[in-house]
């Protein structure tokens, strides 16, 4: 079969529902951000509509610059870290028999319908000193004491690699489970271990989706905002955070809607760059 | 007429419901009793529930008119909802229970319907911090609840109860504390500046506030949570987690009775006396219901009412309830409280908010 170019505009016609869904859904929403990042903000009450940059100009200090690398560095490792569990995992798991792999499918997008708010309170009990895991660990008599293990950096990257996990799986398990299993057959039979031919045939073979993927839980977990607060100390914040904080609390649209837009653009950027890297080492190839 | 014969209805039973329809119409007030509603927003969860169960019900079987309550989440929050629904001309409550800073905020943008005194009985019988006014002198909130912030402790870590504020700052307590996450509802400027600096008036000048700010800053490591959700703070508390911190006095006392190991202190600096106002959003045309309900809860009777059964502190003056010292002890306390520049939220609100992150993030 073969693809005719579009030549007349009824031929465009089939993008018309997805480009009025984005614009209704994106780009207006999205548009007010920017206009109302530009407002003035009145102190104590709201804002009234005007071109400002002050907003911006408050957003460029050592301080949020300290929280924007933060937030990066830390939806950078949740990425790396989901990918480096769920990559195996869904392997593993397109290798089982069709009934395991429903069982697992259904269980993870069971925890899907888990709020965040539930994760973060379930994982809260859990690291407690009171009613925590540690107590486990004191009755095996692995530990003398109960510990807290809350708050704390450990806590938060917990709290959003189980939050972000499952969707890593679903999303690598439809590329996973198309891959030519030849492609394996043929390394082994030229003599690598499982392991070598896992490393060296599979990963690269499937380096777009793993690309993808971390791109995708990047980008969800840059939003988290609820298990910084309830699994961190107030250095663990992320900008999410202090957007809420600034919308919600101090009623002070402008500057949120600032921050948001630039971490909106500093993340494009970062995915940009790393397609762009992507890209050129593959025509290097 | 044709299709009434098809339909089965005599002309009779026509004719009847007319005159039914003209009596309802010749006495409006029947009609009035049944329609006459009112949403009124007060804070969730436990607020909410003691509302809904000893006071409503009350209102609504004195004067006829139904009450809808909505739950709000933290005033800050509702007060954003509310404006963007007024600018849209919707209410999604009618009236609602405000904090002073958010009324003051509110006021600000001419949020609030302004308020009629001459339709309040007891409106002179108020306390002076419960009246919210518009710079002109109109009235903005009328003062619904009062309540405290005070020096919380879990009895099976600490046996003997704190006296002072200055036991936040106590070494000895290290990781142990949940405080409140806003500069806006924490009022720890002032307990600093209360307890160290002789008195909220420290405040007046950017000096005193960035000194409150450096005294403050001595309390980080002591602070295992800076919570914004109370439900976050109450169950580490009970549970000893968390084993010290500011709460509700009104709350932790219900805590305390359920039989949790936990106590509320009046601290010998005086507990944080804030307080919530009745606010009517001008997208409301319930103007005439609003002002019975809150002629109706600014009663000595409901006031004591809801000392007893919410364990909130009056806005009337003491003289004019019937509570007894020991009923007016559990609510409220005889030290001097220690009063919020809610000034400072309004007008330095951003600076403020900007120091207290940079403090308590970095």
């Amino acid at each position: 079969m073969r693809r005719e170019p579009p030549r007349t505009i009824a031929d465009y016609t089939p993008l018309a529902f997805p480009a009025i869904m984005l614009i209704i859904f994106f780009v207006v929403p999205f548009s007010t951000m920017i206009a109302v990042s530009f407002f003035r903000r009145q102190q104590g009450g709201f804002y009234t509509p005007d071109f400002v940059i002050d907003n911006y100009g408050r957003f460029l200090s050592a301080f949020f610059g300290g929280v924007l690398g933060f937030s990066l560095m830390l939806a950078i490792m949740v990425a790396v870290i989901c990918v480096a569990i769920a990559f195996p995992f869904t392997y593993l798991l397109t290798k089982t028999s069709r009934r395991v792999q429903i069982v697992w499918l259904v269980c993870l997008l069971s925890v899907l319908s888990l709020s965040e708010v539930i994760i973060g309170f379930a994982w809260s009990t859990l690291f407690s000193r009171t009613a925590g895991i540690t107590n486990l660990l004191v009755a095996a008599g692995l530990m003398s004491e109960p510990q807290a293990l809350l708050p704390g950096f450990g806590a938060v990257l917990t709290g959003m690699v189980y939050q972000a996990l499952p969707y890593t799986i679903l999303v690598l398990y439809p590329a996973l489970v198309r891959l030519d299993p030849t492609l394996l057959e043929a390394a082994r039979t030229l003599g690598a271990s499982p392991l070598r031919g896992f490393i060296n045939i599979i990963v690269p073979a499937l380096r777009n989706t793993i690309v993808a993927t971390l791109i995708m839980v990047f980008v969800f977990a840059l939003g988290s905002y609820l298990l910084p607060q309830i699994l961190g100390r107030p250095r663990h914040w992320t900008l999410s955070v202090l957007i809420t904080d600034q919308a919600i609390y101090q009623s002070n649209m402008p500057f949120a809607a600032a921050m948001a837009v630039f971490l909106v653009l500093i993340s494009l950027a970062l995915v940009g760059l790393t397609l762009l890297v992507g890209g050129r080492r593959e025509a290097t190839a | 007429m044709k299709e009434l014969h098809k339909t089965g209805v005599s002309r009779r039973k026509v004719l009847a419901a007319g005159m039914a329809g003209v009596g309802m119409l010749a006495m409006p007030s029947i009609l009035r009793a049944q329609d006459r509603s009112l949403k009124v927003g007060v804070y969730g969860g436990y607020f909410k529930d003691s509302f809904d169960e000893n006071i409503f019900p009350e209102f609504t079987k004195a004067t006829g008119i139904a009450v809808e309550s909505v739950a709000e989440p933290t005033g800050e929050a509702w007060l954003v909802q509310l404006e963007q629904a007024a600018r849209a001309g919707q209410a999604p409550a009618d009236l609602s229970m405000m904090s002073q800073t958010t009324t003051l905020k509110g006021q600000e943008t001419e949020l609030w319907t302004p308020l009629d005194p001459a339709r309040i009985g007891n409106y002179d019988d108020l306390l002076e911090p419960f009246i919210a006014k518009y710079p002109d002198g109109l009235v903005a909130g009328i003062g619904a609840v009062a309540w405290y912030i005070t020096l919380v402790s879990n009895t099976d870590v600490y046996p003997e109860a704190p006296d002072s504020w200055a036991a936040l700052w106590d070494p000895a307590n290290e990781d142990k504390l949940g405080l409140l996450a806003l500069v806006s509802n924490s009022f720890l400027l002032e307990v600093t500046a209360k307890t160290f600096m002789g008195g909220t008036d420290a405040l007046d000048t950017e000096e005193g506030q960035l000194k409150a700010f450096e005294k403050l800053a001595e309390v980080k490591p002591n602070v295992r949570l800076w919570y914004r959700d109370e439900a976050q703070f109450e169950q580490a508390l009970k549970s000893g987690e968390i084993p010290m911190g500011q709460y509700y006095h009104d709350v932790t006392g219900l805590a305390a009775a359920d039989g949790f190991p936990v106590r509320s202190t009046f601290p010998k600096e005086g507990g944080i006396q804030d307080s919530g106002n009745w606010v009517l959003s001008r997208a409301s045309d319930k103007v005439e219901e609003a002002h019975i309900f809150i002629d109706y809860m600014s009663r000595p009777e409901i006031q004591s009412l809801m000392s007893r059964k919410v364990g909130t502190a009056p806005t009337l003056k003491r003289d004019k309830l019937d509570l007894t010292d020991k009923e007016f002890a559990a609510v409220s306390s005889e030290i001097d409280p220690i009063v919020p520049r809610y000034d400072l939220y309004t007008s330095k609100s951003d600076w403020l908010n900007q120091k207290w992150t940079e403090m308590i993030v970095g």
